[in-house]
């Protein structure tokens, strides 16, 4: 019992030597370059740590400014298209318009062509016929008037049949 | 046969335990006629204290160096083998004429002509010759020096590892130790010390660390004579003893101020309180030392008492049912004392290394209420 409860002097001398001796070794060897690499370890984790986050903040920027442009686009693409469609509405539907006008315009000018044609028809017509009645009624004047009578009642029935007002 | 039977039972329940169980008996065989009166308690403490060799099994011993020192005799330095004989004093003769005596693991110089009798009421050594300083690597020495050395090469190996591969993670060894570091700077010294200033104690709280967690291990394994470095009173003192220095050299005004004139506290209990904080101041590190000692002694002498039973019940094949019976039950029992040494292994390191880093926190918290 007496060897347990009382630290024998060689124990205590040796085991103050080796401690120190081991603590400064250690210290040295061991526990400095250890503490050291564990400490710029976890702080170069930490920093990639940080950097992949603010990567990743960038990155969802990034895609928001995309995703912004494309809309922009997209919207502009829209723009363009309507305006096209517009466009092309227009000139279809000036074309339409124009063709129309000019369509209506040669009806006019045909009508009236035609009308003037006619007039002219009328008025030859006309001449044509007043020169037909003259020669017949110069023949028929002729041919009846050689009784005086009968010319006078054939002029008179002339008059009254003629055709002509 | 039936005995035999139970004999080799018993034996092979007990094999685990061989290196331990096998001194006693033999020592006995040759002291005394009645060898069978199997004493536990000197069996216990035999294999608890330390010794001047390693005891393997039977008369198996692994001599270990004996270096004495004394004013008349001047340096003596030989192996422990140099003790001859089996008895409970053993003599060692020297070329120079001296004659060394080792009776219960201490070395005093033999007096031929003193009474050889006084060599068996132990702990009643008569120190009538002159006074040996033994500075002998004993069991616990050399199991101390090997767990230090053990530390030496596997720490230094582990930083080449962090310096050979810098920023990646851990391999192999370092892997499985890296997390223990990693658990003392973050749950032991950085909350109880601070951020800052654990860095510089840190190398200490490691070394106290891991140098108790391995020599309690080292008391676990088997078959090698049963070291019990942390057992050692005189080891664990020293460790105690520069906790109580560092707590002291590095105390700030804060620290002792608190000691020698505790703020808030009225006049009149002045008188009690700071002797009672001065005698705090030296309890602390007593209490670390004893509680280790006490600790992983108290887990040895459990296992060694299991040990024990079986060999008092077993003696002789006289109770052979309660032979059997204790066996069973002490198997099983040692087992479990086992598992929790393992436990407390890890447990007691802990406890030192954390109450340490407390001390220190204390000696070098900043007044700041």
């Amino acid at each position: 019992m007496d060897a347990l409860l009382t630290p024998a002097f060689g124990t205590v001398v040796w085991s103050t030597i080796a401690f120190l001796v081991v603590l400064f070794l250690l210290r040295k060897m061991a526990w400095g370059p250890i503490l050291t690499a564990l400490k710029e370890r976890e702080e170069s984790i930490a920093t990639a740590l940080n950097e992949a986050d603010k990567a990743r903040s960038e990155m969802s920027a990034l895609q928001a400014d995309n995703e912004r442009l494309l809309q922009e686009a997209r919207a502009e693409r829209d723009g363009m298209l309507r305006e096209a469609r517009e466009m092309a509405d227009k000139l279809v539907a000036d074309a339409k318009r124009k063709a129309k006008e000019e369509a209506a315009r040669e009806a006019e000018s045909a009508r009236e062509a035609i009308a003037t044609e006619r007039k002219a028809a009328v008025a030859e017509l006309k001449s044509e016929v007043a020169k037909l009645s003259v020669s017949i009624a110069e023949q028929l004047i002729r041919a009846e008037l050689a009784d005086a009578g009968k010319q006078e009642a054939l002029v008179s029935k002339l008059i009254d049949e003629s055709p002509l007002k | 046969m039936n005995m035999r039977i139970s004999n080799l039972f018993l034996a092979s329940l007990v094999a685990f335990w061989s290196p331990v169980l096998a001194e006693e008996p033999h020592a006995d065989h040759h002291e005394h006629e009645e060898a069978e009166a199997f004493n536990p308690s000197n069996f216990i403490i035999h294999h608890i204290a330390d010794a001047h060799e390693i005891h393997l099994w039977g008369h198996t011993h692994i001599p270990l160096p004996v270096i004495l020192y004394s004013e008349e005799h001047g340096l003596d330095v030989f192996m422990s083998s140099a003790f001859e004989g089996h008895g409970e004093t053993r003599l060692a003769e020297r070329p120079s004429g001296v004659t060394y005596a080792l009776s219960h693991g201490h070395i005093s110089v033999h007096d031929p002509s003193h009474d050889h009798g006084h060599d068996h009421d132990h702990g009643d050594h008569d120190h009538t010759g002159p006074h040996l300083y033994d500075l002998s690597i004993t069991k616990s020495i050399f199991g101390m020096l090997l767990m230090m050395a053990l530390m030496l090469v596997l720490f230094s190996g582990m930083a080449r590892s962090y310096t050979k591969r810098p920023g990646q993670a851990p391999t192999g060894l370092t892997n499985a130790v890296e997390p223990l570091v990693l658990f003392i700077r973050d749950e032991v010294a950085v909350p109880n010390i601070g951020a800052h200033k654990a860095d510089k104690f840190l190398p200490f709280l490691m070394t106290v660390f891991f140098f108790i967690f391995f020599a309690n291990l080292l008391g676990l394994v088997p078959f090698i004579g049963g070291f019990n470095v942390t057992g050692t009173l005189g080891i664990t003192m020293v460790m105690a003893a520069m906790v109580f220095a560092i707590t002291a050299f590095n105390g700030n005004k804060h620290y002792w101020g608190h000691l020698f004139w505790p703020p808030g506290v009225p006049l009149f209990v002045m008188p009690i309180i700071i002797p009672i904080e001065i005698v705090g101041m030296f309890l602390k590190p007593i209490v670390l030392m004893i509680r280790l000692t006490a600790n992983i002694s108290a887990g040895h002498i459990i296992i060694l008492s299991f040990v024990s039973l079986v060999l008092i019940f077993g003696q002789g094949g006289e109770a052979l049912a309660a032979g059997y019976g204790i066996g069973i039950f002490s198997t099983a029992f040692m087992i479990f004392m086992y598992c929790l040494e393992l436990l407390v292994a890890f447990l007691q390191a802990f406890v030192f290394t954390l109450l340490a880093a407390i001390y220190f926190g204390e000696a070098t918290h900043e007044a700041h209420h």
